[in-house]
């Protein structure tokens, strides 16, 4: 039994708490920034190896009705109360859609035909737990728990010789999505090398000659480091500037016979409590999205032209705020995709409303796409990958969800 | 050199794979019986405190609401001045980066005098943050020296594997300045006694409510609801069924998850103006809590207000799928990622049977043949990589933020700061990617250069890894040039990066 309270006067800490401080930290300082984005022009026949693709993974349920609030759905406005976006707030795309204030790098490049948002994307599963969403949307799986490796890792194997391609896990861990048998170079800030270990790398090979992991671990893991070492010579990234985290995997994937796939994770998107709206916690997160974005498009430089970013969420959030300022976990989100290889055009896939009528099981946005059939579409026509090994090795059994058209 | 004996073998698994890494002479003690030097570790008391005077949720939830008031203002006023800048610097100039200063991150740089508004702003907020971090960093070194040198390394091992199982993190700001707190209030004490207790005591702490947002939650038909508008919050009851208890693949429901999002309104924090003795403490607000019956896996519970949730908690701890739950993480972080089926049903009846006494959970574990299998397939996690290399040296760290929260958040597990709620990965594939390899590396050097022991280094590995060290890491380490390159090959290891 814990102590109860007596007092007569209704006040809780949330009173205080009202003011909390942002998931991320105290405040942000930022003062925009300015970037020319400039359209390349169209390369008829570029390479498939040239072709490049970053992926930004959002974790913790990314909200997609701030992300692109639906500026004319008659229902957004009094299901979101405090925490919408409106109209005269919102960075108008069209006459249905915005998006949120904060993205102010992401709607100049949406202006050059270079980003688009699909509004109500989904994984294939209904499921309201990150970590089981996050496996779904990163294994590329139908079900749950069938299948154990990354959606990219088999893309990879699945290339044919004259096509090959290498990808990049840019942060301290690798995503299960980039997970396999298929090597992956892995690159983080930080920890630079103490003084000449030659000697001990080359005894560390030996040792780990018959070690399942670690020896093509550090094998690639050094080369990467040597590469990055020349690339960022003289400016070290700190570990949380999230556009010198993106420009360095823009530069990596910018190189001459560099890798072609590169992942990055931005996390802190579960905004229960307090999520503000123009400003506060998930405004903070999507000025860091947008400086993500900005970073790989500063580093990729001319390859931008020929690159399609995708970010993408494991689930949306509750069409209605709820008690406390924030939203709880739900079902459809946006996705987002950009590059200078996109083709332009409008939104990605139909609207499906937010009359109640509409909401799945009476309280999130429902789905009107899979979020395979944007990853299929892209892999297909942007990476050239074969469409049956995307319907039955990358993503098993998804015949199903077919690639979505112009695009790329 | 005489082939090891069982007791060799066992006493090098001990130390290790349910330790936390030898200390010199360390081996010796666990070879005469390993399995009774681990028992001998399980004490009904809890785990240890970490040495030091460390405050309590209470000291620490006020400096939090100090600091806050404090970077409110700062904050404004920044705002303003960022608005001013905007206004008058030329187009198209770049900002400064967004990222606010993490905790335990060394920002108490000062600023030049003739710096800009924005600049002073920047490190007033910082000046107002420190306390806050120096009282993260404290809590960090104190558990680490703890880790270092205990003579119990099970025990901490043991109550490791509980915070994480229960994390709070420092990632989430507002929660921050409890999570210390948290371990040695909600998790230490508890982590031999009944499971439910332990549920219980980190299920309304108050780093766990402000972690997972139920401090603000509010029965919407509640006295204090109805007054102000306010409603529910279903974060903590979710992840209380997800991550704590039953598992996402017990069969609950939505309506699950809502109805004891429910049952757990009223929960909440005092502050001050219910009393000097509740400020920072768990405190029960009836008029916040949302009347009437509620049904939780098809059981119901009649409305008796605090004792409501608390029967749905006891009811989940006793689950069978909590049991299943709890013994499959236990033979993960201990065993192997892919661990007997045979040893998680040990577990599991263990747990049963004894009604979530951990205590008897634990000597279940050391009981079980298959937690002895000779071949190591656990890889350390950074975190008790860099403590094992720590009691190979016969060493303890002194300063939190360049030997502990600097390098590990290098190697991906910045202490106390699981990125989120399920706690850090106990998968060999999250923390062995080519970059994290060249990271252990780099800092296997930069500590050996400062800690390789005089002692001839053969002698070292032999005391740190006994029959586990290998003919080829004992060929290496007598070839290396210098005390410092032997002792980063035995770091680097593959037995060594292994438990």
């Amino acid at each position: 039994m814990i102590p109860s309270s007596q007092s007569p006067s209704v006040q809780s800490p949330s009173a205080n708490a009202r003011f909390a401080l942002s998931r991320r930290g105290l405040m942000s300082l930022t003062a925009g920034f300015g970037l020319t984005y400039f359209a390349a022009p169209a390369l008829a026949a570029t390479a498939a190896s040239k072709r490049k693709l970053a992926v930004i993974v959002c974790r913790g349920a990314m909200d997609g009705l701030s992300v692109s609030p639906p500026l004319s759905d008659s229902n957004y406005l009094a299901l979101r109360g405090p925490i919408a976006i409106r109209p005269d707030q919102a960075l108008r795309l069209d006459a249905d859609f915005g998006l949120h204030p904060k993205l102010v790098g992401l709607y100049a490049l949406a202006q050059a035909g270079q980003a688009r948002i699909a509004p109500a994307v989904a994984i294939p599963q209904r499921i309201r737990s990150h970590f089981e969403a996050q496996d779904l949307l990163e294994s590329g799986g139908e079900q749950l728990y069938g299948v154990t490796t990354g959606w990219l890792n088999r893309t990879l194997a699945s290339m044919t010789p004259d096509r090959r391609v290498r990808a990049i896990s840019i942060g301290a861990q690798e995503p299960l999505v980039l997970r396999g048998p298929a090597a992956v170079d892995s690159w983080s800030p930080g920890g630079r090398e103490p003084g000449d270990l030659a000697r001990v790398k080359a005894t560390l090979a030996d040792l780990y000659q018959s070690d399942p992991v670690l020896g093509a671990a550090l094998a690639s893991g050094l080369a990467t480091e040597a590469q990055a070492h020349m690339m960022t010579v003289g400016q070290p990234i700190p570990a949380r500037d999230e556009r010198g985290f993106a420009a360095t995997a823009g530069k990596f994937l910018a190189e001459e016979n560099g890798p072609s796939i590169a992942v990055l994770s931005l996390d802190g998107f579960d905004t229960h409590a307090g999520q503000g709206a123009v400003n506060g916690q998930l405004a903070t997160r999507l000025t860091a999205l947008d400086n993500a974005i900005a970073g790989l498009r500063e580093g990729l430089g001319p390859a931008w032209s020929q690159t399609v970013v995708i970010v993408v969420t494991e689930f949306g959030r509750t069409a209605h705020v709820n008690g406390t300022g924030g939203t709880d976990h739900g079902t459809a989100s946006t996705l987002i995709v950009a590059g200078g290889a996109l083709k332009p055009g409008g939104i990605v896939g139909d609207w499906p409303t937010l009359q109640s009528a509409k909401l799945f099981e009476n309280r999130d946005l429902a789905p009107t796409l899979d979020v395979r059939q944007v990853f299929k579409s892209v892999l297909a026509d942007h990476l050239g990958v074969d469409r049956h090994a995307l319907d039955t090795t990358i993503f098993p059994d998804s015949a199903s969800a077919p690639p979505i058209s112009s695009l790329v | 050199m005489s082939l090891p004996s069982n007791n060799d073998v066992a006493a090098a698994i001990a130390v290790s794979r349910f330790g936390l890494g030898a200390r010199p002479g360390e081996l010796a003690a666990a070879v005469a019986d390993p399995k009774a030097w681990l028992k001998a570790q399980i004490d009904r008391k809890g785990a240890d405190q970490p040495p030091g005077l460390l405050p309590t949720s209470r000291d620490r939830f006020q400096a939090y609401l100090a600091a806050r008031v404090d970077a409110q203002s700062l904050k404004r006023e920044a705002a303003a001045v960022a608005e001013q800048e905007a206004m008058t610097a030329p187009s198209g100039a770049m900002g400064p980066m967004s990222a606010p200063p993490s905790p335990g991150q060394d920002m108490a740089a000062a600023v030049p005098v003739g710096q800009s508004p924005l600049d002073r702003l920047k490190a007033e907020r910082r000046a107002v943050q420190k306390p806050l971090r120096d009282g993260i960093a404290n809590e960090i070194l104190a558990r680490a020296q703890l880790a270092a040198t205990t003579p119990a390394p099970f025990r901490e091992r043991w109550a490791l594997f509980w915070f994480n199982h229960f994390t709070v993190s420092t990632a989430k700001a507002a929660a921050a300045a409890l999570v210390g707190p948290f371990e040695r209030e909600a998790i230490r004490p508890h982590v031999f006694g009944r499971f439910e207790n332990l549920l219980y005591a980190s299920s309304i702490h108050p780093a766990m409510l402000m972690y997972l947002d139920q401090e603000r939650s509010t029965g919407p038909d509640s006295v204090g609801g109805m007054r102000r508008n306010a409603g529910l919050n279903e974060n903590l009851a979710r992840e209380i069924m997800e991550l704590h208890t039953v598992g996402a693949d017990s069969g609950y429901t939505q309506m699950d998850v809502t109805e004891f999002a429910r049952a757990l309104t009223g929960y909440s924090i005092g502050v001050e103006k219910d009393g000097d003795a509740l400020v920072g403490r768990p405190l029960y607000r009836p008029q916040l809590h949302e009347p009437g019956v509620r049904t939780v896996m098809g059981r119901r519970y009649a409305d008796t207000g605090q004792d409501q949730a608390r029967a749905i908690l006891a009811d989940l701890a006793a689950s069978p799928h909590t049991a299943d739950h709890i013994a499959r993480k236990l033979a993960i972080h201990f065993v192997a990622d892919e661990p007997p089926a045979a040893l998680v049903g040990r577990l599991r009846n263990a747990y049963l049977d004894s009604h979530g006494d951990l205590a008897v959970v634990a000597t279940a574990l050391i009981d079980a043949p298959e937690a002895w299998s000779p071949s190591p397939t656990k890889f350390k996690r950074p975190y008790e990589f860099v403590i094992s290399s720590y009691r190979l040296a016969g060493a303890a760290p002194a300063d939190p933020d360049h030997e502990l929260i600097q390098p590990l958040t290098t190697m991906g597990e910045r202490p106390m700061a699981a990125p989120q709620p399920n706690g850090w990965s106990e998968q060999a594939g999250d923390w062995t990617a080519p970059d994290a390899i060249v990271k252990r590396l780099n800092w296997s050097a930069a500590f050996a250069a400062v800690h390789a022991p005089p002692d001839a280094p053969l002698q070292v590995a032999d005391a740190a890894l006994g029959a586990r060290l290998s003919a080829p890491t004992r060929l290496a380490v007598m070839r290396a040039e210098s005390r410092p390159e032997a002792m980063t090959l035995v770091l680097m290891s593959p037995e060594f990066q292994r438990r």
